[in-house]
């Protein structure tokens, strides 16, 4: 096989201060043209390390200190820097992971496409005009002539990637490298840029190093697939053979730690303990402390990558076949999809009465503009809602980015004043309360927040941050009360009292997940706004948080109105479901109506667009026009209908009704009017 | 009792800023969040250098900051005013520790202007010269020998050289000596007792391998003793810098001066302080009308010229405090009642650009997840404020104070120049600055009472910009220098 990039044996150390960090410890892989390989691995196995050793665009502390990196032969690591700006852009181009800010505020976008053209190829004046027009087209970016001259701040998010990989194919660099292309982007941007990059690749026969984390892109994209830990290569395999069967135990515990319908009722597995820090000299397996199958050999000893089955590479000593033990990965492997069958979902299902009742819901924004502050326009973030949630169950609110959602979740615990509408907990009308009053039921409605780093602190002890809460609502009288909750609270999240008494920043982000959830139940509340709890870990502490919302559910018949944009959890968590669009619920229902049968053309988009890890090609995405309008200036009648497939005249003239549609079903569709 | 304390409003201030920074010390040593920065300031060099130079100017502001009057020689009193004369008279003039310290050099006051280290003065007077039999001469114009200035000196142009060479190399041989118990002293009571006692430790020190840089400690100490212990020798007998119009000895000036500098560089910060945070919090945390009235408070106070306000205000002062003289029996009390309003006006005019960072960040915070739980949990306004607002903008004021002290110190010596300073009685390096505009012009020119003010403030503003830059590498957490250089051997 020709092999257009061929590392080997690349070794990349960070110096910090605790010690020197070998952040890429001996990785080896080949690529050639046209093909996609990916790097999958949770945050900190070095992925990203690895795209910038490959650019020698490693931070001041690291250094390549082995290895080499052959693209089309000739070794990257030995060339000048004068030459090495010569491949930058030319022959290795890279995406990274956040548009909005990989591109230069106070230029155009012409500038910035025009500087690689400069750089690197003959093309000036009219003529780099005539290609970058013609990159833009490329990128499916519409009206490329006006773009050009448009500053980044003009564009979305969606429009800011496309640009981003117009600029890395401007000098039609042989091997583009995609650093999480996709992470900050909505699910039905991720379809459109995904297909973009499949396409561009068909087109132009590049090779695409595609790093990222989640399984499902890779599904959609890669041709190889090679899992990193602890700054090594532990599995590398084609596509298909690694979803029907990965070998390494810790590709196995991720594929068995994703969320998902057919896990509903049982709980994720997880994978123990953290990724041990790089600072460490490894003499076994690096990962024999978290694995389930290791035996006395994993922790001696540390295993080789080696072919288990044609093409198929595992470093593991299970598939090593060289003491007559070999045997042992049949033997203590279970299988690799196995299925929790049995589900206590049915059980819960009876709706009590309605824990909280939302009626009508609105928050709008005043745009205020001039001397004087004068109203000019409203932003309709939230603009008519409705909904139940009974105690012990889960609704999960569903959207993408700017839909509101958050708002939402915020004006129902009364931190954002809804501007009309009502928000009934347990009969009690909470819009009304000011003051005291709403003080004192604050302790029934708590928060859960995305970023486990924000939402701590960090200038206080976790003693502190449990015991602001009981404090503020005077629930536990003396400081002996108080500290034994505290240490039931962290008992109940899976932490040791010890805890009590440090600083945030010593713990892990899921461990500080868990610090979040123990301070919200602290004052135990009934209800439990979570808002993208998991959306910031790694797929295997996810499992972990998961698993506990779903016991404490258990426990102590909580309400979660979970908040999410990522449908796996939805489909594992959640009883019901509302999708919703530009400040509305376009449809809501139970999880198996909503997402069983989609009825709403958005809804069924969105479902279409998530990436699965059921092999592609079977599946048709449906590709949405555009992206989300302005809540400033929605579009007149129904949100959705200019970028809907399936628009009718009429959806120009009036927003929809929502029709029941049998059960709980609940969609506003013109398409469903009639019948 | 032989002397009656004297606390002027500065110095009270003084003693409670004191008592503040001890307090803070103590609470940052007790959590381990503030004390990793304040850490990492120990490690650096030049700092830890600047912090030795700016303890030095410390202690001798402290030292001037302890005022007394003297107790005046009873009188012989007849028997009947017995019971008068229990009440013991004290003398009008307010004193300091630094005073009586000084006495040596303050007390010997020459007519008029001389050199340093000079024996006669620096100008040609009319004398008379005397006859060998003791008869009056005639008149003649010549340099007369200085009352104090190396008066001890039979014949000056024989002597002088010998004699001053001599003093300054007898105060380098004892600079050595004390240079070593110093070291130890300082270095025993900073570290462990094992360690000190152990050669490696000394050997580490030598090599500058120590965590703490003793080594750049030691040699900043060895420079200022090398400097200072010949000074204090030859200023027992001549003025090593000179004297003034008035023939007061220029290194007693300087000295004084110290304690003004610094208690307008640390005082108006003080003062400042409340405003800056209390306000830029409330506008960046509560917004909307708070906002609005704290912004345009602070844009039209910052659209008055600051050296306009500041000379109305001082000369208003002046007014006020010719017209009750009762309220000030000393004419220290008066000078000091003016530094303090300088200060306070000084702070008035500077809290708003730290105001506005703190409005900045606040508003950045408020926003911050654990500022909504707190919300969330029913956690009154001021509270979040003070819990969870301000201690994560601390580090922001902790960088301004520091930063701006240099900046202080640099305003009080302009605005003395322009005549809006402090009192004229009072020694700062702004009225020894004001007054060599005329010395710089006269002819032969005296140059020493700028350069002596000159090289003081330039010690003090250095070393407090030197420890500024080091807190802020610490605490800003923007300014994260790069990764230290790679330690391990790079093998291909």
């Amino acid at each position: 096989m020709n092999a257009l990039l061929e590392i080997k044996d690349l070794k990349t150390w960070l110096d910090s201060s605790g010690g020197t960090v070998r952040a890429i410890d001996g990785i080896s892989l080949e690529l050639a043209r046209g093909e996609t390989f990916a790097i999958v691995g949770e945050s900190g196995c070095g992925k990203s390390m690895t795209a910038l050793s490959l650019l020698r665009l490693l931070p001041e502390a690291g250094q390549v200190v082995g290895g080499s990196v052959l693209l089309g032969g000739e070794d990257l690591l030995r060339l000048p820097e004068a030459a090495m700006r010569g491949v930058r852009g030319r022959r290795i181009a890279m995406i990274f992971q956040e548009p909005a800010t990989s591109l230069n505020p106070v230029l155009t976008v012409g500038m910035q496409i025009a500087e690689v053209l400069q750089r690197h190829t003959a093309l000036r004046g009219e003529a780099a005009r005539k290609r970058m027009l013609e990159l833009l087209d490329a990128v499916g970016i519409p009206d490329p002539g006006r773009r050009l001259d448009e500053y980044s701040f003009q564009l979305s998010g969606g429009l800011k990637q496309r640009v981003m990989i117009a600029v890395a194919l401007a000098a039609g660099p042989d091997l583009l490298i995609a650093d999480e292309p996709t992470t900050a982007l909505d699910v039905t941007i991720q379809a459109q840029v995904l297909e973009l990059l499949r396409e561009l690749q068909r087109r132009k026969g590049m090779a695409i190093l595609l790093i990222t984390h989640d399984l499902g892109v890779v599904a959609q994209m890669a041709h190889k697939v090679a899992v990193m830990y602890a700054g090594q290569i532990i599995e590398v395999a084609a596509r298909e053979q690694f979803f029907r069967a990965p070998l390494h135990p810790y590709s196995r515990k991720l594929f068995q730690a994703l969320p998902g319908s057919e896990r509903r009722g049982g709980d994720l597995a997880v994978i123990r303990g953290q990724v041990p820090p790089l600072t460490t000299e490894f003499r076994g397996c690096r990962f024999a402390e978290r694995c389930d199958s290791a035996w006395e050999r994993c922790h001696a000893e540390a295993p080789e990558l080696t072919a288990a089955s044609d093409a198929h590479l595992v470093r593991c000593h299970l598939y090593q076949q060289t003491e007559g033990e070999g045997k042992r990965a049949e033997q203590t492997l279970p299988g690799a999809a196995r299925v929790h069958a049995e589900s206590d979902i049915g059980d819960s299902s009876q709706s009590g009465a309605a824990l909280l009742s939302i009626r009508e819901l609105k928050v709008h924004f005043s745009i205020r503009k001039g001397l004087l502050k004068r109203t000019v326009g409203q932003v309709k973030a939230v603009d008519g809602m409705s909904f139940d949630i009974a105690s012990g169950r889960t609704l999960a609110l569903v959207g993408e980015s700017g839909c509101g959602k958050t708002t939402a979740g915020k004006a129902i615990l009364q931190l954002i004043r809804p501007s009309a509408g009502t928000v009934r907990f347990e009969g009690r009308e909470l819009t009304r309360l000011r003051g005291r009053a709403l003080r004192e039921r604050r302790a029934d409605f708590q928060l859960i927040f995305q970023d486990p780093y924000a939402s701590l602190n960090p200038r206080m002890r976790v003693a502190d941050i449990l015991a602001e809460g009981m404090k503020a609502l005077v629930l536990a009288d003396t400081p002996a009360q108080r500290a034994a909750r505290m240490d039931r609270m962290l008992a109940q999240v899976g932490l040791n009292a010890e805890a009590k008494r440090r600083y945030p920043h010593e713990f892990s982000g899921g461990q500080r997940q868990r610090i979040a959830i123990a301070r919200a139940l602290a004052v135990s509340p009934k209800l439990i706004v979570c808002d993208e709890p998991t959306s910031a870990l790694d797929v295997s502490v996810q499992a972990q948080i998961l698993n506990l919302l779903k016991q404490l559910q258990r426990d102590f018949g909580l309400a979660y109105l979970f908040i999410t944009h990522n449908i796996a959890v939805v489909e594992y968590l959640a009883h019901e479901v509302a999708v919703m669009y530009l400040g509305r619920i376009v449809e809501r229902g139970t999880v198996d109506e909503v997402l069983r049968t989609p009825r709403h053309p958005y809804t069924q988009a969105l479902l279409s667009a998530v990436p699965t890890l059921d092999q592609a090609g079977e599946r048709r995405i449906i590709r949405l026009k555009g992206e989300l309008p302005s809540p400033a200036n929605p579009p007149s009648g129904c949100h959705f209908h200019p970028r809907c497939p399936q628009a009718m005249a009429e959806c120009k003239l009036k927003y929809p009704d929502a029709v029941r549609l049998g059960g709980s079903h609940e969609v506003s569709c013109l398409l469903y009017a009639a019948s | 009792m032989p002397i009656l304390p004297v606390i002027l409003w500065t110095d009270a201030l003084v003693y409670l800023l004191v008592a503040t920074v001890a307090g803070f010390v103590w609470y940052v040593r007790r959590h381990e969040h503030l004390r990793a920065p304040w850490w990492r300031v120990a490690q650096t060099p030049a700092a830890m250098s600047a912090l030795v130079v700016l303890t030095v100017f410390i202690l001798i502001g402290l030292l001037d900051s302890l005022h007394f009057r003297l107790a005046l020689p009873a009188a012989p009193a007849p028997q009947a005013d017995r019971a008068a004369s229990r009440d013991v008279a004290y003398a009008v003039e307010v004193k300091s520790a630094l005073d009586l310290l000084l006495s040596p050099i303050a007390d010997k006051p020459e007519r008029t202007y001389s050199a340093p280290l000079a024996t006669h003065a620096y100008a040609k007077e009319t004398v008379e010269s005397q006859d060998v039999d003791g008869k009056p001469g005639k008149q003649v114009r010549a340099y007369p020998r200085l009352r104090y200035g190396g008066a001890h000196l039979q014949d000056p142009q024989r002597d002088w050289r010998a004699d001053v060479l001599l003093s300054a190399f007898r105060g380098m041989a004892l600079a050595l000596p004390l240079w070593l118990l110093l070291s130890l002293v300082l270095v025993a009571a900073c570290t462990p007792a094992e360690r000190v006692a152990s050669r490696d430790f000394w050997h580490a020190v030598w090599r500058g391998k120590t965590v703490v840089p003793w080594r750049a400690i030691l040699i900043t100490l060895a420079l200022l003793l090398l400097v200072a212990v010949p000074m204090a020798l030859l200023a027992a007998r001549y003025h090593v810098l000179g004297t003034d119009k008035v023939g007061l000895d220029v290194l007693y000036q300087s000295l004084k001066s110290v304690r003004t500098a610094l208690v307008i560089g640390t005082l108006t910060t003080l003062v400042m302080l409340p405003f800056s945070v209390l306000l830029g919090i409330m506008a960046g945390y509560l917004r909307g009308l708070v906002d609005d009235l704290i912004q345009y408070f602070y844009t039209t106070l910052n659209s008055i010229p600051a050296v306009l306000l500041i000379a109305a205000a001082v000369l208003a002062l002046q007014v006020y405090i010719e017209t009750h003289p009762d309220l000030f029996p000393t004419a220290a009390q008066r000078a000091d009642f003016r530094l303090l309003w300088l200060c306070i006006i000084l702070g008035i005019t500077s809290w708003t650009g730290l105001c506005r960072l703190l409005r900045a960040e606040a508003l950045k915070l408020r926003e911050l997840e654990y500022v909504q739980a707190a919300q969330a949990f029913g956690v009154s306004e001021w509270r979040i404020m003070l819990r969870h607002i301000l201690p994560n903008v601390m580090h922001i004021v902790l960088i301004s104070v520091v930063m701006d002290f240099s900046g202080l110190v640099l305003a009080e010596a302009v605005l003395s120049y322009v005549g809006v300073g402090v009192d004229p009685s009072m020694i700062s390096f702004g009225t020894m600055i004001n007054a060599a505009r005329l010395e710089m012009g006269r002819e032969p020119m005296v140059w020493w009472s700028l350069a002596s003010a000159f090289v003081f403030m330039l010690a003090l503003v250095l070393a407090a910009n030197l420890f500024a830059d080091a807190v802020r590498d610490a605490f800003d957490p923007r300014v994260r220098v790069g990764g230290r250089k790679l330690r391990f051997a790079v093998g291909r």
